[in-house]
């Protein structure tokens, strides 16, 4: 083991981490401002990725193809958004939670009837080779390419949310909705717009990670458990929670799987480390959740004050 | 009451009926009804009566599939043992899971039992000894001191345990602790303030439902001879939860309503061809899911208070 694979790993956590944290930021607004539990959020992310194989396939360029997927899939949010989860808002959680899961099954299917069980989105050519980034560490270029993305679209986000009026209004939403709506604030159309930003980082998440995972029917249900981990670790509503939340997950999962096995099998018996290494490993960010809950029962950035 | 006895008579003869008309597959699918009636209803419980919005129940119906499972592989035949064993694993876990949990609320206490759910999952997943993610295969069904492996025999013994299921709950939530859980749901602060520890309350509710739906996993796993972590997916603990909030929630028949359907749902669009609709879409079958999908979506706009509450008030009107 040596610093060369550490900061290796220590790369892949936050390359992790920043997708994860684009999921979570949409998952957390909605979650936070609009106070409904949405599990068809992971069905966004498989949407989109399914989009941009499609796009990039159509156009023949990967770049044209995931930024159009974009649009499209923030679109196709928003349109969902109007027609039904307009509806459920006044809801209690259960209905949310029923509804949503519908929404799950019809969103497999409806994609499955499309495009099939699974698509295809290579790795563009030039992006496939590794990158010297020290003497001695090679990463691959295409990792790098997900991790500046991830960084641009936190940082536009930070913008957005503390340095423009709608990101006032959405702050405002997300700490007290109905001293917003006395205020005059227009929910409806706020709530439209949160919903299809969310939908469009989605879409990059799931675009980005398209060439390293599979796109497949069904990709959205596990991530989808892990960005609600993150919101709850970071604390409903805010963004900036979701963010150090992401981070935590990313690179404690990336970490915990990589050197765990290592660790343990430096002073346990070889059998029991083989098996006990990747069970503790995975159950890792479960653990740090409940950990989290357990010293902060709001999460570590709560947004209501 | 009429209409109980009915209920009674239809249930147990249905296996004769069923036999009697060349259906016997049916035996076998109707008495993964009532193991699925038996998980729901435990669910709701805790869902529908304690007001406690569990997003976890799978963990408890995985840990009594897979301790009675484990049990059996190991060489204990007999379901007195593996079926208790079963039941005090899965109210073991509950207890532990319910103890951390309940000191969150709301939105939190549906995240932190679906994390917990998640960590049994992968606890099984990583279970290299029996099995891991291809699961675990039984020789036969526990024995009863009878055969079990006669299908019109097990189905009489997921009635009875349904049954019992039904009768301990309709006593349970009439009882002086369903009262004060129920109370709990309506108002904690209150609750609490004319001096009930909601808290223990709530958690013996907890573990209770948690060793119910140990017994449905049990019998899950000896239906079926067979035991996979997917018992334990949180789409799996999502199913149960739709079907409580399908069939109504607090409501003493939510559950087996709500797994009848569902199931029921389920098999037909995938097992029969509705003509009309093979010729506009000749694959409609695979994608049963997307109709089950439809109509949970059309039960919450229209019928929010399940099948259940839909029946209660025709029968009112």
């Amino acid at each position: 083991m040596s610093a060369i694979l550490i900061l290796e790993q220590g790369l892949n956590g936050l390359q992790f981490g920043l997708m994860l944290f684009l999921l979570a930021a949409g998952l957390t607004l909605v979650f936070g401002i609009m106070d409904m539990i949405n599990l068809a959020h992971g069905s966004l992310y498989m949407l989109g990725a399914f989009v941009a194989a499609a796009l990039v396939q159509a156009t023949g360029s990967f770049a044209l193809g995931v930024l159009l997927a974009v649009p499209v899939t923030a679109l196709a949010g928003m349109v969902l958004e109007v027609l039904l989860l307009r509806k459920l808002y006044q809801r209690d959680h259960l209905s949310q939670v029923l509804a949503t899961f519908a929404l799950i099954l019809i969103f497999n299917e409806g994609v499955r009837l499309v495009w099939g069980s699974d698509a295809a989105l290579p790795m563009p050519q030039a992006l496939s080779g590794p990158v010297e980034l020290l003497p001695g560490l090679y990463y691959p270029a295409y990792r790098l390419l997900i991790i500046a993305v991830g960084l641009l679209v936190a940082i536009f986000l930070f913008l957005l949310i503390n340095k423009t009026r709608v990101g006032m209004l959405v702050r405002a939403g997300a700490s007290n909705r109905e001293m917003a709506l006395a205020m005059g604030v227009n929910i409806k159309a706020l709530f439209t717009l949160v919903f299809g930003v969310g939908a469009g980082l989605c879409a990059v998440a799931g675009a980005m990670l398209a060439p390293l995972l599979a796109v497949q029917v069904g990709m959205g249900e596990n991530i989808l458990i892990l960005a609600f981990v993150v919101i709850v670790i970071g604390g409903i509503g805010s963004v900036r929670g979701a963010l150090i939340g992401a981070l935590l997950v990313g690179i404690v999962d990336t970490i915990g799987r990589a050197f765990l096995p290592i660790a343990f099998g430096a002073f346990l018996p070889p059998q029991f480390a083989s098996a006990a290494g990747p069970a503790i490993a995975s159950v890792a960010i479960y653990l740090l959740m409940a950990v989290v809950l357990f010293f902060k029962p709001q999460g570590l950035f709560p947004a209501r004050g | 009451m009429i209409r109980l006895v009915f209920l009674a008579i239809a249930a147990l003869a249905f296996p004769w009926l069923a036999e009697f008309s060349g259906y016997s597959f049916y035996i076998s699918f109707a008495s993964r009804v009532l193991i699925f009636a038996i998980a729901a209803t435990s669910l709701n419980l805790v869902l529908g009566y304690g007001g406690m919005v569990s997003f976890g129940h799978a963990a408890f119906v995985g840990t009594g599939a897979y301790v009675a499972s484990i049990a059996m592989v190991e060489g204990a035949s007999s379901a007195f043992v593996a079926w208790p064993l079963a039941v005090a694993a899965a109210a073991a876990a509950a207890w532990l899971i319910g103890a951390a949990s309940l000191r969150t609320r709301g939105v939190y206490f549906i995240m932190i039992t679906l994390a917990f759910a998640q960590m049994v999952f992968y606890l099984v997943n990583s279970m290299k000894a029996y099995g891991g993610d291809e699961g675990l295969t039984l020789p036969a069904r526990p024995s009863l001191g009878f055969d079990l492996g006669n299908e019109t025999a097990f189905y009489y013994v997921v009635l009875s345990c349904l049954a019992l299921t039904l009768f301990f709950l309709h006593r349970l939530v009439h009882s002086r602790f369903g009262r004060v859980v129920q109370a709990a749901r309506e108002n904690a602060v209150r609750a609490e303030a004319i001096g009930f520890p909601v808290f223990r309350y709530q958690l013996a509710c907890f573990v209770i439902a948690g060793a119910v739906g140990g017994l449905a996993g049990a019998l899950l796993a000896a239906h079926g001879k067979y035991v996979n972590p997917g018992v334990l997916h949180w789409t799996q603990s999502g199913t149960l939860m739709v079907m409580v909030i399908l069939g109504g929630v607090g409501r003493l028949w939510g559950g087996v309503l709500g797994a009848a359907v569902l199931l029921t749902l389920e098999h037909v669009v995938a097992d029969y061809r509705i003509g009309w609709l093979a010729a506009l879409a000749p694959n409609y079958q695979q994608h049963s899911a997307l109709a089950v999908g439809l109509v949970l979506l059309g039960i919450v706009l229209f019928a929010p208070q399940g099948i259940a509450g839909m029946l209660a008030r025709k029968h009112r009107a």
